[in-house]
C-alpha cells in the first residue's frame, strides 16, 4: 500500500483568481494525485494546513502581486515549522524578473502563464521523487 | 528523530509528528504496524461521531459548526475528512478543507485531515480507523469523521464511530425514500439540513413516521432524533449538539457502548484475518503452478471451482508454507 503525491493547494491570500487554480487541481487529480484545495488563504493557516496534511507538495496560486510578499512569508514559515522536506510550488502572475528572487527565497518552482499542464505534472512527480 | 521519540512526541500533541505519524500508517510503511501496536493501548477516550450523508447535504459544514460547538465546550477536536479517489487515475479532489473557517479562539485545539477513499467503497479509507486512533491517542477527545457522499449502501462509518449523523436535505426523497434500506438504518441522529429550503418538515415527518413504525414493532430503546438544521444560517446547531449529546449519554447507560465497540472490534477482526489470510494464500500461489493447475482442473471439469477454492485454502493457507 502506498499513498499518492499528496498536495496541498491554496489561493495565496486574498486573490480571488480561481480558474487556474481549479485547472492545475483537476489536472493533477487526473494525474493520479490527491489534492486537499483550501482555498483563499494566508501563509500561517496555509502553514498549518500543510502541518495537518503532511503533504509532499504545497502549492500556492497568485495572480495578486503578493508572490514576494505573502508567497515568501510562507515559504519562510514552512520551514520554521520545520517542514524542510515539503516542496513550494508558485503558479499565476508573476514577473519574470520576480523569479530568481523567489528560487532564492526557496521556492522550488515558479509557473507562468502558458506553462503546460504536462510540465506542471511532471515538476510535481519530480519534486516528490516519482 | 528515532520511532520512539516520533511517538512520544505525537503523543503529546506536536501537530507536525501527528501529520507525519498519519502518513507513515497512510502509506503502509514498514514502521506503520509498529506505530499502531504502540498507540492502540491508549486509544479509546475519544467519543467518535460519524458524519454522513449525499454530496452536497452540507456535511462539512456542519463538521465545521460542530467543531465551534465542541471548542467552546473545552474538548479538543480531531476530524478525519474522506473524499473519492477517481476509479480512473486513482487521483482525488479532498475538498472538505475549504469549509472548516474557523477562527481559532485560545486554547481551541483542532487537528483536521484529508483522506482519499483510494479504492475502498464502503465511505471510508482503508486506514480512516487507524488515523482516528491516531488522534484519540494523541489527546483529541472528539472525533469527527465526515464519509465521502454516500448514496445508500455505504456503510462503513457505522462499524467506525460511536454515534452516527446522517445527513439530508429537503429535495432528499419522498416514503418511499426513507423506507429503503441501508442509510436510514444506521442514523443514531439525522439532521434534515438546508432545512429553509422548501420540504424539510415534509422529510422530517417521513422519516419520524418511519421510525415511530419501526419503534412500535420492534420496541427499540433509541429513537433516533429527527432535526431540522441550516448549517450556513445557524439553525438548529444547539438541538443538533444536544442530540448528539443526548445518544452518547443514551450509550453510556447499560454498558452499551462497550457492546458497540466490542461489537465493531469484532467486524473488524474478521475483516482483518479475511485480508490476511487471503494476502497469505495469494502470496504463496502467486507465480507458483500450483494456480495454472487448480484452473486448468477447473475448465477440465475435474473439479468445480468452489471445491477448488476450498482446497486451495486449506493448503495455502496454514502457518506453515506447504
Amino acid at each position: 500500500m502506498s499513498r499518492p503525491i499528496k498536495v496541498v493547494m491554496a489561493k495565496l491570500g486574498l486573490d480571488i483568481h480561481w480558474r487556474g487554480v481549479y485547472l492545475v487541481s483537476q489536472f493533477l487529480r487526473d494525474a493520479g494525485m490527491d489534492v486537499v484545495y483550501i482555498g483563499n488563504k494566508f501563509p500561517e493557516q496555509i502553514v498549518e494546513a500543510a502541518m495537518q496534511e503532511d503533504p509532499d507538495v504545497v502549492g500556492l496560486s497568485t495572480l495578486g502581486g503578493n508572490h514576494l510578499t505573502l508567497g515568501l512569508k510562507t515559504v519562510t514559515l514552512l520551514r520554521e515549522a520545520g517542514m524542510d522536506r515539503v516542496k513550494v510550488f508558485m503558479g499565476g502572475v508573476i514577473p519574470p524578473k520576480h523569479i530568481p528572487q523567489l528560487l532564492d527565497g526557496g521556492v522550488h518552482k515558479v509557473y507562468g502563464p502558458d506553462t503546460p499542464m504536462e510540465t506542471i505534472i511532471r515538476g510535481i512527480n519530480e519534486a516528490a521523487g516519482q | 528523530m528515532n520511532l520512539d521519540e516520533t511517538i512520544e512526541r505525537a503523543l503529546s500533541g506536536d501537530t507536525l509528528t501527528i501529520g507525519r505519524v498519519i502518513s507513515l500508517v497512510e502509506r503502509g510503511d514498514p514502521q506503520a504496524h509498529e506505530v499502531m501496536r504502540r498507540i492502540y493501548p491508549l486509544a479509546g477516550k475519544a467519543y467518535t461521531v460519524g458524519i454522513t450523508g449525499p454530496p452536497g447535504a452540507g456535511k462539512s459544514t456542519l463538521v465545521d459548526r460542530l467543531t465551534r460547538r465542541f471548542c467552546q465546550e473545552g474538548y479538543p477536536v480531531g476530524i478525519v475528512a474522506v473524499d473519492p479517489s477517481s476509479p480512473f487515475s486513482g487521483g482525488a479532489l479532498l475538498g472538505d478543507r475549504i469549509r472548516l473557517n474557523i477562527k481559532k479562539k485560545p486554547g481551541w485545539d483542532i487537528f483536521f485531515r484529508s483522506m482519499s477513499a483510494g479504492k475502498v467503497v464502503g465511505g471510508l479509507a482503508a486506514t480512516t480507523r487507524q488515523v482516528m486512533r491516531i488522534l484519540d491517542a494523541c489527546g483529541k477527545r472528539i472525533i469527527l469523521v465526515e464519509t465521502v457522499g454516500v448514496g445508500q449502501m455505504e456503510l462503513d462509518i457505522a462499524g467506525a464511530t460511536d454515534t452516527v449523523l446522517v445527513v439530508f436535505v429537503p429535495e432528499s426523497g419522498d416514503t418511499v425514500q426513507i423506507m429503503k434500506a441501508g442509510l436510514m438504518e444506521i442514523a443514531d441522529v439525522f439532521a434534515i439540513n438546508k432545512s429553509d429550503r422548501a420540504g424539510g418538515q415534509d422529510i422530517a415527518e417521513a422519516i419520524v413516521n418511519m421510525l415511530e413504525r419501526r419503534r412500535s414493532f420492534y420496541r427499540t430503546d433509541w429513537s433516533p432524533p429527527v432535526l431540522l438544521t441550516s448549517a450556513m444560517r445557524n439553525r438548529g446547531l444547539d438541538e443538533l449538539y444536544e442530540g448528539l449529546l443526548k445518544h452518547r449519554a443514551f450509550l453510556e447507560e447499560d454498558s452499551r457502548l462497550e457492546r458497540r465497540r466490542k461489537s465493531q472490534l469484532k467486524r473488524e477482526l474478521q475483516q482483518l484475518v479475511e485480508k490476511e489470510v487471503s494476502r497469505i494464500v495469494w502470496r504463496r500461489l502467486s507465480g507458483s503452478p500450483d494456480l495454472d493447475r487448480f484452473v486448468d482442473d477447473v475448465w477440465g471439469r475435474r473439479t468445480d471451482p468452489e471445491s477448488a477454492a476450498r482446497e486451495i485454502v486449506e493448503r495455502f493457507a496454514g502457518a506453515v508454507a506447504p
